[in-house]
């Protein structure tokens, strides 16, 4: 249908978007080899010297800590209630039954701050001190989403009958759950929850709102960025943190397409 | 353990496990009868998370926004007012920060459709199974990938000695101070946003049955008339369900203004933050914020209309 011309205008427009999509993130690359403690372009040198003392200090190694703990606690409990949702959901029908899904999607859907302040004056009302406690019951709310669609999505195309037949041939609840629906859904299980933690260990906004004196990485690259100081290591966190959530997802992403004609 | 321990610690494993058969059993048998119990069991813990700490702290900020701080104090003084609204219509900064807010929110996903439609065009219609299976990942990877680093990469870029100006004077033109205006904030916004406008856009696109391409032509409708016709009207949802993403999240974000925007580029996230945090007045930043969130509620709503949710 398209003509000619209209074919390379749009081929030239996909170029002109993935360039405009990956120069930063390749500058990302270069600027941690960088020689110079100096940001410019082009860069002087390539050494790894910013990635030795990067790992060296202790405040990020500290920050990198509780990211970590941080986002493996928040996954763990969204992975609990997105997935019960997400059951609940698919499996009954209830009052109210398309107001979870809504409500569910609102930690993200709503603007970040909005988050992030609810939240906040939920822990000062209760006086709960904020805490790392507080970052992973914030970090939570807005993971249970990501879990909750992975799951959802995949109990829609797992056909019930399989789940039937089981009962049918004797098995209980349990056993049905463990050997039939368990095995169906484990693979949207796991890349829900690592888009979870993907999500966790990179979100800034709302844990802003929900952190006392505690560093996250992102809070802690947000105050060097701020400030203008340890840019060069800045350089070498930055391009640490892109990795580590670059695997998750990728993971994700293809645990998410070998299952699809499977369950088909 | 010889043999008679083990014989009897056998049979009471077979009892216990037994017994516990049996009640996974008629614990099935119960739920199965009645299965409010088992909606409700499960939902129980995800409703109670979300009522108790979410909805209802979202309920409770908001009513907080017709309460005042008592300047001396800090205390909270519950006596229902309109004066923090009043406050903030009366100021022109305030005015002003909530319409940049607002503008440049729009400004983004505005570029961003404009960008993402013929990119998510080109995935379904002209790419071939492989090239598509590339772009959609070289998509998924910036959408991933961490926000700070995205937006600290422009701030390399935008520098004086940055990546912008040596291209520049490669060209044989003058340097640009860029870095710290209001541009700077729409490129990086419109950059960070990109790929989550992609990807409802392609979604929706690729939900059009190829045949409504051909009826078209067959009824004798140019391309233009095709595509204004069937092609845009049918991936509207899509459109709507990116323009969700970029448009709440500019609205809500208060880092990229800080990073990247100039002295007087504050956006309304950062005046609910500084209220929040550094002010500690709790009902005027509620108030505030309640500009995005009415501006949010009623886009969500139009959007649940168009079957954007469908989408997302």
């Amino acid at each position: 249908m398209e003509t000619k011309l209209a074919r390379i205008a749009l081929a030239a427009w996909v170029v002109f978007v993935l360039a405009f999509l990956f120069v930063p993130i390749i500058l990302i690359f270069v600027y941690a080899f960088n020689a110079s403690n100096i940001q410019s372009w082009p860069i002087s040198g390539l050494s790894l010297r910013w990635f030795v003392s990067a790992w060296g200090n202790q405040e990020i190694r500290t920050a990198l800590g509780l990211s970590l703990k941080a986002g493996l606690l928040a996954t763990s409990v969204a992975v609990f209630l997105g997935s019960s949702a997400a059951f609940a959901v698919h499996r009954f029908d209830f009052f109210g039954k398309e107001t979870v899904s809504f409500m569910v999607v609102l930690p993200i859907a709503l603007p970040g701050i909005i988050t992030g302040m609810a939240l906040n004056s939920f822990f000062v009302f209760w006086g709960l001190g904020l805490s790392f406690w507080t970052i992973v019951i914030g970090h939570a709310t807005f993971c249970i989403v990501i879990v909750y669609n992975n799951v959802i999505a995949r109990l829609r195309r797992v056909p019930r009958s399989l789940e039937e037949a089981s009962m049918d041939l004797g098995a209980d609840a349990w056993q049905t759950f463990r050997r039939i629906t368990l095995p169906m859904i484990s693979t949207s299980l796991v890349a829900g929850a690592l888009l979870a933690f993907a999500l966790s260990f990179d979100e800034v906004i709302v844990t802003t709102f929900t952190a006392g004196a505690q560093n996250t990485l992102p809070l802690w690259i947000f105050g060097a960025i701020r400030l203008g100081q340890r840019l060069p290591e800045v350089n070498v966190v930055v391009l640490f943190v892109m990795a580590l959530t670059f695997v998750p997802v990728l993971l994700a992403y293809k645990l998410t397409n070998q299952a699809g004609p499977m369950v088909k | 353990m010889n043999d008679r321990t083990h014989t009897v610690f056998a049979s009471t494993a077979d009892r216990l496990s037994a017994v516990l058969s049996g009640a996974v059993r008629r614990l099935s048998v119960i739920l199965w009868r009645k299965p409010g119990l088992g909606a409700g069991l499960l939902l129980a813990p995800p409703l109670g998370w979300f009522l108790l700490i979410y909805i209802a702290a979202l309920a409770a900020l908001f009513i907080s926004a017709f309460w005042t701080t008592d300047s001396f104090t800090g205390e909270i003084d519950r006596t229902w007012t309109l004066s923090n609204f009043q406050a903030i219509l009366g100021s022109e900064t305030y005015r002003l920060i909530a319409i940049r807010t607002i503008f440049m929110a729009a400004a983004v996903t505005i570029t961003d459709i404009i960008l993402a439609f013929p990119f998510a065009y080109f995935m379904v219609r002209l790419a071939s199974q492989r090239q598509r299976v590339a772009l959609f990942t070289l998509v998924l990877v910036p959408l991933w990938s961490s926000y700070l680093a995205r937006v600290y990469a422009w701030r390399l870029i935008f520098a004086n000695e940055g990546v912008l100006n040596w291209i520049l004077h490669g060209l044989g033109f003058q340097s640009v101070e860029i870095g710290y205006t209001n541009w700077a904030m729409w490129i990086v916004f419109s950059y960070i946003w990109l790929p989550f406008t992609i990807m409802p856009i392609y979604a929706a696109l690729e939900r059009i049955p190829y045949s409504l391409f051909e009826a078209s032509q067959d009824l004798g409708a140019k391309a233009w008339r095709t595509f204004f016709k069937v092609i845009l009207p049918l991936s509207m949802p899509g459109v709507v369900a990116g323009s969700i993403f970029s448009f709440s999240l500019t609205l809500g974000d208060y880092i990229t203004p800080v990073l990247v925007g100039g002295p007087g580029s504050d956006f309304i996230g950062n005046v609910v933050y500084a209220n929040v945090g550094i002010a500690n007045n709790v009902p005027f930043a509620a108030a505030y914020a309640s500009i995005p969130l009415v501006v949010m509620g009623l886009y969500l709503m139009a959007a649940r209309r168009s079957g954007a949710f469908d989408v997302m």
